[in-house]
């Protein structure tokens, strides 16, 4: 047994692991956790298959945003999760069911003659000085340029819909409002009234 | 080195779990959107091992897109649920019914 082989072993075992306490765990803080531990796992087992950027993005993008996004939103949402959980133990048949079929069924076709995944020839090691992420960027900005920029169209949608979504006008919040500021004139601000002082009665001196 | 059939088997058995989380979990949208992400990895892993299997890298920049796509749907399903929680006091599935659909 040589060292890849126990590698990929242990990490996909943990993966396992930690992906079926992800959807048991009691408190949706701790499934984000196990979630991490489980992308930490896929990372290194892309790593195994010379994908280095991708690990990297995967562990940078997926660990350091998007599940900090999540434990954001979980700690944020003061939910009772107690009351979520109820009928849990109902659904382990049914879903204990389907997920070990759909296993079996795919396990089934991977282990048919016709598919030939086990005949697959192991491309073995990349040359020495071969860069993945500069092979990657190569294609990316060639032949998937297109794709590229959609992609940063899709962000930026995201981003937009993001902020639209949650953004909320308190009323007791007051607000600057730039057009009314710079409408103002000095018609509008000002007004000069003529203060004068109350005059004396003069007839009343004249009758004493 | 690792065969290519090690790794179909660990995406087949993540993909499993994942569906198997969304039927566990099915009032719970926080787990749902988690369980998406783990279905969404069980593909990435796939999408790798066969571009590694092929010597094709086009697999890993589907990969690269999918995980793109992936981080803007989180963002957005996040954006409603905190939306549906600030008006229902609820992310129960159950308790979404408005639309009566």
């Amino acid at each position: 047994m040589n060292l890849p082989l126990i590698a990929f072993y242990v990490a996909a075992a943990v993966l396992l692991v930690a992906a079926l306490r992800v959807i048991t765990a009691r408190n949706p803080v701790h499934a984000a956790l196990w979630l991490v531990l489980a992308f930490f796992s896929a990372a290194a087992l892309w790593l195994l298959l010379y994908a280095e950027f991708l690990a990297v993005v995967l562990v940078l993008v997926y660990v350091g945003a998007v599940m900090v996004l999540f434990l954001f939103v979980v700690m944020m949402l003061d939910v009772n999760f107690d009351r979520l959980r109820e009928g849990f133990w109902r659904h382990v048949p049914l879903a204990g069911g389907i997920g070990a079929l759909m296993a079996l069924e795919m396990t089934l076709v991977l282990a048919s003659r016709e598919f030939g995944a086990e005949g697959a020839p192991s491309p073995g090691s990349p040359p020495a000085g071969f860069s993945n992420t500069k092979e990657l960027g190569r294609l990316l900005y060639t032949d998937y340029v297109f794709a590229f920029e959609l992609a940063a169209v899709v962000l930026l949608v995201a981003i937009v819909a993001a902020i639209a979504l949650t953004l909320r006008r308190r009323k007791e919040t007051r607000y600057q409002d730039p057009a009314g500021q710079l409408a103002a004139t000095k018609a509008g601000r000002l007004r000069i009234v003529k203060d004068e002082p109350p005059t004396v009665d003069a007839g009343q001196g004249k009758a004493e | 080195m690792i065969p290519l059939n090690h790794f179909l088997v660990l995406g087949a058995l993540l993909f499993a779990i994942a569906v198997a989380g969304i039927f566990l979990n099915r009032r719970n949208l926080i787990v749902i959107l988690m369980a998406i992400e783990l279905m969404l990895l069980a593909v990435n892993l796939n999408f790798i091992a066969f571009s590694h299997f092929l010597g094709d890298p086009a697999g890993q920049v589907f990969v690269f897109f999918i995980l793109t796509v992936a981080a803007a749907e989180s963002a957005i399903g996040l954006a409603i649920l905190v939306t549906l929680f600030r008006n229902l006091q609820s992310i129960n599935v159950d308790d979404m019914g408005s639309l009566k659909g």
